[in-house]
């Protein structure tokens, strides 16, 4: 699996709150071998506003696909948003000939053409399973978590709409499990597992988002997880960040700490805890490591 | 530019007058492409069953959505809190037996509530925010810096001409300076 080279797109969570996935993913990526290039001049994917604007949402993703155009390289993204956004925009793009002629329409205005075709969008998630392998990750784990139980929460944009996407069983998805296996760990069923965190609507309305997230932290300790893994930083931020406010508010205690999926992966491949930024973590992950 | 306040919900439960009804708004929505198929919706509530907001919301129901859309009952609609409760995660969409981009309706109903006026804050804030730095929040000096510390990449800048252009183009820029009353 030598010479996989992406273009990463960051996207606007990571660098504003949640550095410790970005960082791990990308130790994680260099010692699998992955080369990652820096994307110049990249703008929002567009998602927070197509509820504004669509034209607008298509427009910024648009600008970005050209971009990974430009480089002739395909865009690796670790947040399921922009995955999803500009997965379904390329998509769209390509099918579509009567939006392409009116978007570059558009993009005439600063000198862009999405010429279609030549790029892929891949989030962090299914880069691994079919492009690096689940076998060349088994193979680089040196220290296996094996007694660690922990739990799973895709992030809505890796899976739906399924008509765009295209990766996994979003009715029962399986991949993030074997991802998280190939750590060593056990990764459990839980009730509620593929509903949405209720992340986005944070700012519209605070109290479904945290009862949403709460009733999934119950359900998840409800069948003893020690953890739960997520690969998206809107996701984490809910669960979290948002875990004392959550606790506050239900009057509950969960004490679960929620790890983004390359952190477990790098313990599993000898990472240190300090390392893949554990200390981060608003909800404490030591005890778990000393169960490890 | 003034703004109208988002309605509290007890206005989509009032009593409905005929008067309340647009039949051209069904035609008119559905010529937004990927939700023409709207009219096939035939209210059997899987939408609103499956939908994870839903279930902790008594106001929130896609099912309510798609139905007073198919009435035509526009100005409730758009002014109605419920329109910006979903958090676009496709369940609904995925499940429909008939093939309707559910989310696709309420994210159509949203850019026409934005037109006549109504924008909730966080949105207007987002706008603005994407404008200005090309990203959709203010990522603080000292998330840079740090950043740099801990040998990440410096976080590359946005091109904010092409953004602003484009905005211009589309006319978006207007939505972003609606201010709040």
């Amino acid at each position: 699996m030598a010479g996989l080279k992406y273009l990463l797109f960051l996207g606007c969570v990571i660098p504003y709150r949640i550095a410790s996935y970005e960082t791990s993913s990308r130790k994680v990526l260099k010692k699998l071998g992955v080369k990652l290039v820096e994307m110049p001049e990249f703008n929002c994917c567009g998602l927070p506003i197509d509820g504004v604007n669509h034209d607008a949402m298509l427009m910024l993703a648009a600008r970005n696909l050209c971009l990974a155009e430009q480089q002739k390289l395909n865009i690796l993204t670790l947040c399921p948003g922009c995955a999803g956004t500009l997965r379904k925009v390329n998509r769209s793009l390509q099918e579509d000939k009567k939006l392409k002629e009116r978007v570059n329409g558009y993009l005439k205005e600063i000198d862009m053409e999405f010429k279609g075709g030549k790029i892929a969008v891949r989030h962090l998630i299914q880069a691994l399973v079919e492009d690096v392998g689940l076998e060349k990750i088994k193979d680089a784990v040196v220290k296996p978590l094996t007694g660690l139980k922990v739990a799973e929460h895709n992030g809505c944009h890796v899976l739906r709409p399924a008509k765009y996407i295209g990766f996994d069983n979003p009715e029962n998805p399986v991949l993030l499990k074997r991802l998280i296996e190939a750590t060593g760990a056990e990764c459990l069923d839980y009730m509620y597992e593929t509903d949405c965190c209720g992340a986005p609507i944070i700012g519209v309305n605070d109290k479904i988002p945290l009862y949403l997230a709460g009733d999934k932290l119950r359900n998840i300790k409800a069948v003893n997880a020690q953890a739960l893994i997520t690969a998206c930083p809107l996701c984490h931020m809910m669960f979290d960040i948002n875990q004392p406010r959550i606790e506050r508010l239900l009057s509950e205690r969960f004490g679960i700490p929620v790890l983004h999926y390359p952190q477990l992966l790098g313990l599993a491949m000898g990472f240190t805890p300090k390392e893949m930024e554990l200390e981060e973590l608003r909800v404490d992950a030591t005890k778990l490591l000393n169960a490890t | 530019m003034s703004e109208k306040k988002l309605a509290t919900e007890t206005k989509l439960t009032r009593e409905i007058k005929m008067r309340d009804f647009d039949p051209k708004f069904k035609s008119e929505i559905s010529k937004v492409p990927g939700i023409e198929n709207i009219k096939l919706c035939f209210q059997c509530g899987t939408c609103t069953a499956d939908c994870p907001i839903a279930r902790f919301s008594d106001i929130y129901s896609p099912r309510k959505i798609m139905r007073m859309t198919q009435l035509g009952m526009k100005d409730r609609l758009l002014s109605s809190e419920s329109l910006w409760l979903c958090a676009a995660c496709f369940t609904c969409v995925d499940h429909c037996p008939q093939g309707v981009d559910i989310a696709g309706v309420v994210r159509a109903l949203r850019n026409m509530a934005v037109k006549e006026g109504v924008i909730p804050d966080v949105f207007r804030e987002l706008t603005n925010n994407i404008l200005k730095t090309g990203y959709a929040y203010r990522i603080p000096e000292l998330r840079l810096k740090k950043r740099v510390e801990k040998g990440l990449p410096p976080l590359p800048e946005a091109n904010l001409e092409d953004v602003s252009k484009l905005f211009d183009v589309i006319g978006v820029s207007k939505a972003s300076k609606m201010e709040k009353k």
